[in-house]
């Protein structure tokens, strides 16, 4: 016909690639499940191992390409979203490596628990890489949905079922706010890509005086609830605990690490293009953040129960990793200051990678269908597994913001932003609460080295080798992190800046 | 008399009076198959006004998934008994029909307002066709859309495993 004007939009198949590779390697993962002998998910395994390896080197293939957005608009290629999609790869990657042993003691035999981590990867990769309000929530569902199902994959267990029941009905209600949130916001401004919506927001003085901005503050407001949600932050943390503690131990380690990652990172994102609208929810960011640390810190130190205890560990986390999204949001707005997302990127490092790898050390006690998470459960784990409850000494020290360990060093450049944005108080804030965090720290690590078996020890599991790796890998990676931050900082930071500062230095030196 | 007219005056029979059906019955079963045919005209209506689009949203989600839920729901809370539907308490009933008033108003006020002229109803000429969604849909929303695919993916292979562990 003559009027359809049909002209496909340019496709970039390399900046999508890596979304593609892991997506393709849940397919073949899903049609292995298949044809599998029913004994062992092992060849499933391998097969996510090397598709997710694959993909991680698609992401580099994209790395030293230029910003920009393809799609038309739809999807964002630039190092930030390179950098993020590898630490989902990677948590993908660590949670795949250490799930097999674990699930075959807890008696959840089901192949399709790999592709769904896969899947539930590839959600969040697509939300790191858009600045598109939908294509973020479209994201947001995979990631979620996926998540659900995984949260109960242990039928015979009530807390299981609760936890993912829980976790559906209040992800479901949290993902309508966000959904309405960016109805009205599209209602308000006629875009859902958040660079438009900053523009138009930015010209609010030329516009007509009867323009709709209640209606864009109020689906900001709703927005944001989607994200406090995801990212667990009080008060829209109720659910976190319950289903942290319900869900299989590998799974709540995934959900703790990749969804924090995926929400945090997409918060950059949209707060980066409403930069202009920065008066409107930096307030309300600000109260979260000391809301969330407090709560989280003191509700932790009561708990008697390790997996409780670190889901409040990674509530009072998220506050902290808030706080770094504040500051990095304030300096935008301020012209003597610079702060990169670099340390929002370093901390989501260090706290994927300690907070991962506990949980990884927690899932030891699961035996014979059976998992005892209290923390008399874990007395003696010294003797019975070295290596894991060595591994765990560093990430409890790292959690606890420990020198020489990723934590550390990532709450010191938190503080340090804090206050050259002028939040000394809210740096404070931060540092008590490390303090506090101290104590429950302890108390795991009391459990595991010093305190001796009682009456009925605990039959913990054999360490396999995945186990073996993905602590020693989690452990290795916090080490290096904290020895190495400014080359690590360098490489994750966009290429461009290098550029200017390359393109700034001549006139200096002419006017000297 | 046009045959358009013609058309229209059958289809609009047709709706009124199984719209009459769903409240005038005893057996919820017949109310609610009276519901499937008022959706389904209803949506035939619409493509008859050009608006292609409507129209099949209308049959496939309100005559497909909505109503395939109700008569679930119906079957599941065995609601055959018609006596289980009468209301006692005279506050409901007065509560009832003070909304449903209030929904008749509303209603009505977007039936005559336009009849007034006092909203104008034309929408641009290719808004909303299909061909103009799919356009978009295929265009620039191309990624959107491979996503949600993913997406139902992964509905799908949940839903299964739901069901299939529990055997």
């Amino acid at each position: 016909m003559s009027d359809t004007n049909l002209t496909p939009a340019p496709i970039d198949w390399m900046a999508l690639l890596p979304i593609i590779g892991v997506t393709a390697t849940g397919v073949i993962a899903m049609i292995i499940e298949m044809i599998r002998p029913r004994q062992t998910n092992n060849a499933i395994v391998w097969c996510c191992l090397i598709g997710l390896g694959v993909s991680a080197y698609f992401v580099l293939a994209n790395w030293s390409r230029p910003a920009e957005e393809t799609f038309g608009g739809l999807f964002m290629n630039d190092r930030f979203g390179q950098v993020t999609q590898l630490l989902l790869i990677g948590v993908a990657f660590i949670t795949v490596l250490f799930s097999e042993g674990y699930l075959r003691e807890k008696r959840v035999p089901f192949g399709e628990y790999y592709p769904l981590v896969l899947w539930s990867t590839v959600g969040g990769m697509i939300m790191v890489a858009t600045r598109d309000l939908l294509i973020l929530f479209l994201g947001l569902e995979v990631l979620s949905i996926a998540l659900y199902v995984l949260a109960g994959l242990k039928s015979g267990e009530k807390r299981s079922q609760e936890a993912a029941l829980k976790y559906f009905l209040l992800g479901a209600f949290a993902s309508g706010f966000m959904l309405y949130g960016i109805a009205l916001i599209y209602g308000a401004t006629g875009t859902t890509h958040v660079t438009g919506i900053g523009e138009l927001y930015a010209l609010r003085e030329t516009l007509v005086d009867r323009y709709p901005f209640n209606v864009l503050y109020a689906g900001i407001g709703m927005v944001t609830v989607g994200f406090a949600f995801k990212a667990a932050l009080v008060p829209f943390h109720m659910w976190t605990p319950d289903v942290y503690h319900g869900a299989p131990t590998s799974v709540t380690g995934f959900m703790a690490a990749g969804s924090k990652i995926a929400a945090f990172a997409a918060l950059i994102r949209f707060l980066d293009g409403a930069m202009d609208l920065s008066s409107v929810w930096l307030p309300v960011l600000t109260v979260l953040a000391v809301l969330t640390m407090f709560l989280g810190n003191l509700v932790a130190l009561v708990q008697r129960d390790a997996k409780r205890i670190l889901a409040y560990s990674s509530i009072a986390h998220a506050g902290y990793l808030l706080v770094a999204v504040i500051a990095y949001s304030k300096a935008q707005g301020m012209f003597d200051v610079e702060i990169g997302y670099g340390t929002v990127i370093y901390y989501l490092l260090a706290y994927g990678a300690m907070t991962l790898g506990s949980f990884a050390v927690l899932s030891l006690t699961a035996r014979g269908g059976r998992e005892g998470t209290l923390l008399e459960d874990f007395h003696g784990l010294w003797r019975r597994a070295p290596f894991p409850a060595a591994m765990m000494l560093i990430f409890m020290a790292s959690l606890a913001g420990v020198p020489l360990t990723g934590g550390f060093v990532g709450k010191l450049l938190i503080f340090k932003d804090a206050i050259a944005v002028d939040m000394l108080w809210l740096a404070l804030v931060l540092a008590v609460n490390s303090v506090i965090s101290v104590f429950y720290y302890l108390r795991i690590v009391l459990a595991i080295v010093v305190r001796e078996p009682d009456l009925h020890p605990t039959r913990f599991a054999a360490v396999n080798p995945g186990l073996f790796a993905a602590c020693g890998i989690c452990g290795f990676l916090l080490i290096w992190i904290a020895v190495a931050v400014d080359p690590f900082m360098k490489w994750i930071s966009p290429p461009e800046q290098h550029a200017i500062e390359l393109r700034e230095s001549p006139p200096e030196s002419s006017v000297e | 008399m046009s045959q358009n007219l013609v058309l229209f005056v059958a289809l609009a029979v047709v709706v009124v009076v199984s719209a009459v059906g769903v409240i005038a019955t005893r057996h919820v079963m017949r109310s609610a198959l009276s519901l499937v045919v008022n959706f389904f005209t209803l949506g035939i209506l619409y493509l008859g006004m050009n608006l292609h689009l409507i129209g099949i949203g209308q049959i496939l989600v309100y005559t497909g998934l909505i109503m395939m839920l109700f008569l679930f729901c119906i079957l599941l809370l065995n609601l055959g008994a018609p006596q289980m539907l009468y209301e006692r308490s005279p506050i409901k009933v007065w509560a009832a029909v003070l909304v449903s008033g209030a929904l008749i108003v509303i209603v009505l006020s977007q039936v005559f307002l336009p009849m007034t002229g006092a909203i104008e109803t034309t929408a641009p000429d290719d808004y909303g066709r299909v061909r103009t969604v799919g356009n978009w849909l295929f265009n620039k929303w191309v990624y959107g859309f491979e996503i949600s695919s993913v997406l139902l993916l992964v509905g799908i292979v949940g839903s299964i495993l739901v069901a299939k562990r529990r055997g």
